[in-house]
């Protein structure tokens, strides 16, 4: 949040916080891909440019052993059906940094595909971004809203009862349309579907 | 951003919904045949840069080879000094009696406002790309790059012809317009002896000028006059003619979806006897140098003006360009007009995005849109320094971020200070100041009864 929006002398002393709370585990799984996106791409100039050498070399050594969630189970586990079920129609939305940053490309999606009783339906614009863009949201609220109305239009022309992403930015963001147009349509997490089993009240 | 009104533009928006699919599609077909294509667009980032490195190498490269072949090369600081030297070059070459010019759509004189200089110093100038055309007879602004009338359907366009080319009976078939245009534009060709012109590319090693374009209307420009004046920024150099290899190949697929421009012109100073008699090329800063000194911001110089990055944007398509109040608009300027500016206007724009990187993905040099985004917002941050109601926000949210007491303090502070704005149904549907832009048309989830640390460190305790 604060460095995407301009503020980078308070986003600074957050990457030595991120160090010192997950340097001894042995991976860190993150539900949000813009979250890993930031890490990725950010953490190791930041750490440069506070001129900390140690940060710098345990920001490299931590950052391989980070994991966006669906990126947790294809690539590090070598997953694709974890033996999931979730009987409902569902949507899945390929949120911008999971996409560009990260490359998930079609993991989430094989994931979906190997859930039981799942009837998974493609969105038109899936690519296109939802409007969130964290403070973007309400610095340009109206090009936010425009852009926000083009994906859940989108979302409900799928007919699915829950739309989903790796990423609980945007899930939020479309949550609070889908919520406040009454749709009766939900937004769920990959890692809430992928939780469901058999015989759960889902 | 004055996005709100072109909002409301229903027209608008569905023309340049329309017209960005169009051509954002044809774009996706051609790169798709290029087996190459990523190790192009590396070769033109490393060319681009390269030449920016070199740039004060290269430009006076540019200047003895030009000169040498007959060409006569400019100076010009910024754009009041180009706009000088284009009009009384113009005074100097032009019919004395009624002096006219003809011009190639060119995005640098828009960015100095060339044809308001020229009116006012009494020279009457004829727009020859038929998009200009259109913005021009219809007292407009271009909203795209490479489309500048993007924003105008076939409906629109005729009105304008019909209104200001006294053809009430004008019909609205493309031919149509096109006879028009080709009738109005024609007589001019014939009649007008000096044309300016922007530049695609300035070519280092043999002093030479390429300009792309599809209708032909630049090639006549280029030929028929006596005299032709180039306005180039300075960014647009090129070490060596083989580099054209790759920008013409990159350059076209990305900017109309074509393998090939219609039109390639490449010239070399005069030639007796072929072409323009006399040949001037006004090479023009106007804070480019500024921009270079940025080592975050200078990769904005390597854009080759092929306007990708507007079509692919998903915040273009809903506001077109003049929502952006700038001459370049779209992601490529919301980073190229505020350091042209040098951040004394258009502070807004390095907001206007989302930051989904679908500009970055189709750039062709690669030139990393996002990242100098967020570099010129936090420009704009230590510009508008630390008293005001955003920045002691994000004062405290990283104060509270940076500390476990302090974090666990706030979510307990939240839980209690949301309770007046919760509905029965556990939804927010009205934040105040700054945060109604959310609610405007999205409610919020309450906070969860228990946060994620409270769950992790209870199951922790269980053992499971």
């Amino acid at each position: 949040m604060h460095w995407n929006t301009g503020y980078q002398a308070e986003a600074l002393p957050l990457v030595g916080r991120f160090v010192e709370q997950f340097r001894h585990a042995e991976a860190v799984v993150v539900p949000s891909s813009s979250c890993v996106a930031m890490m990725r791409d950010h953490y190791p100039k930041m750490a440069e440019e506070l001129g900390d050498r140690k940060l710098m070399a345990e920001v490299a050594g931590l950052l391989p052993r980070v994991y966006e969630f669906s990126e947790f189970l294809t690539r590090r586990l070598g997953l694709t059906d974890i033996g999931a079920y979730y009987p409902h129609r569902v949507t899945y939305h390929a949120s911008c940094h999971g996409l560009r940053n990260l490359g998930l490309g079609d993991g989430p999606m094989s994931l979906l595909r190997a859930v039981r009783g799942i009837d998974l339906v493609q969105i038109e614009n899936m690519e296109q971004c939802c409007g969130f863009g964290g403070t973007f949201a309400v610095k340009n609220a109206d090009v936010s809203s425009a852009m926000l109305a083009e994906k859940t239009t989108a979302v409900l022309n799928t007919g699915a009862e829950a739309c989903t992403a790796c990423d609980n930015s945007c899930l939020m963001h479309i949550q609070g349309a889908l919520h406040r147009q009454r749709t009766g349509v939900r937004t769920v997490h990959l890692a809430e579907i992928l939780a469901g089993a058999e015989g759960d009240v889902l | 951003m004055a996005a709100k009104a072109t909002l409301g533009d229903t027209q608008l928006r569905k023309n340049v919904r329309h017209a960005t699919e169009v051509i954002q599609n044809k774009r996706a077909r051609v790169v798709a045949e290029m087996p190459d294509w990523q190790q192009l667009r590396e070769s033109g980032k490393q060319i681009r840069e390269h030449a920016m490195a070199n740039l004060d190498y290269y430009l006076e490269e540019f200047e003895r080879n030009c000169t040498r072949a007959g060409g006569k090369v400019h100076w010009a600081r910024d754009g009041e000094e180009a706009k000088r030297i284009v009009t009384a070059l113009v005074k100097e070459y032009a019919l004395p009696q009624n002096p006219e010019v003809i011009k190639i759509k060119s995005m640098t004189t828009e960015e100095i406002h060339l044809n308001l200089a020229l009116e006012a110093a009494g020279i009457k100038a004829y727009e020859t790309d038929l998009a200009e055309l259109i913005i021009q007879l219809g007292h407009d602004q271009p909203s795209h790059i490479v489309v500048p009338a993007l924003h105008k359907n076939r409906q629109q366009i005729r009105e304008i012809f019909q209104r200001e080319m006294n053809l009430p009976e004008l019909g609205e078939k493309p031919q149509d317009l096109a006879d028009a245009a080709r009738r109005f534009l024609r007589e001019k060709f014939l009649r007008v002896n000096t044309a300016v012109s922007g530049a695609n590319f300035l070519i280092a090693e043999t002093g030479s000028v390429c300009i792309v374009e599809s209708e032909g209307n630049g090639r006549m420009c280029l030929t028929l006059p006596d005299t032709l004046i180039t306005i180039a920024g300075i960014d647009k150099i090129l070490p060596r003619y083989q580099d054209l290899e790759v920008m013409l190949q990159l350059l076209p697929r990305s900017a109309t979806g074509e393998r090939m421009n219609p039109y390639n012109s490449l010239w070399t100073g005069v030639c007796p006897g072929d072409g323009p008699k006399n040949f001037h090329v006004v090479l023009m800063d106007n804070a480019r140098t500024a921009v270079l000194t940025d080592g975050e911001g200078r990769q904005t110089l390597n854009c080759i003006r092929c306007a990708a990055c507007q079509n692919a944007c998903p915040v273009y398509r809903q506001t077109g360009g003049h929502a952006y109040g700038s001459v370049y608009a779209g992601p490529i300027g919301a980073i190229l007009t505020p350091q042209l500016q040098q951040l004394h206007h258009a502070q807004t724009l390095p907001y206007a995005s989302s930051l989904c990187g679908a500009c970055y993905e189709v750039c062709p040099v690669k030139i990393n849109i996002p990242e100098v985004l967020i570099h010129l917002r936090n420009k704009v941050v230590k510009q508008k320094g630390p008293l005001n109601p955003e920045a002691l926000a994000m004062k405290t949210a990283g104060a509270i971020f940076k500390s476990e007491r302090r974090f666990r303090a706030a979510q307990r502070l939240g839980r209690i200070a949301e309770t007046p704005l919760v509905g029965k149904d556990g939804w927010i549907g009205w934040l105040p100041g700054m945060l109604g832009g959310w609610t405007q048309v999205r409610d919020l989830r309450e906070m969860p009864k228990e946060t994620f640390r409270e769950w992790w460190e209870k199951r922790g305790k269980r053992g499971n």
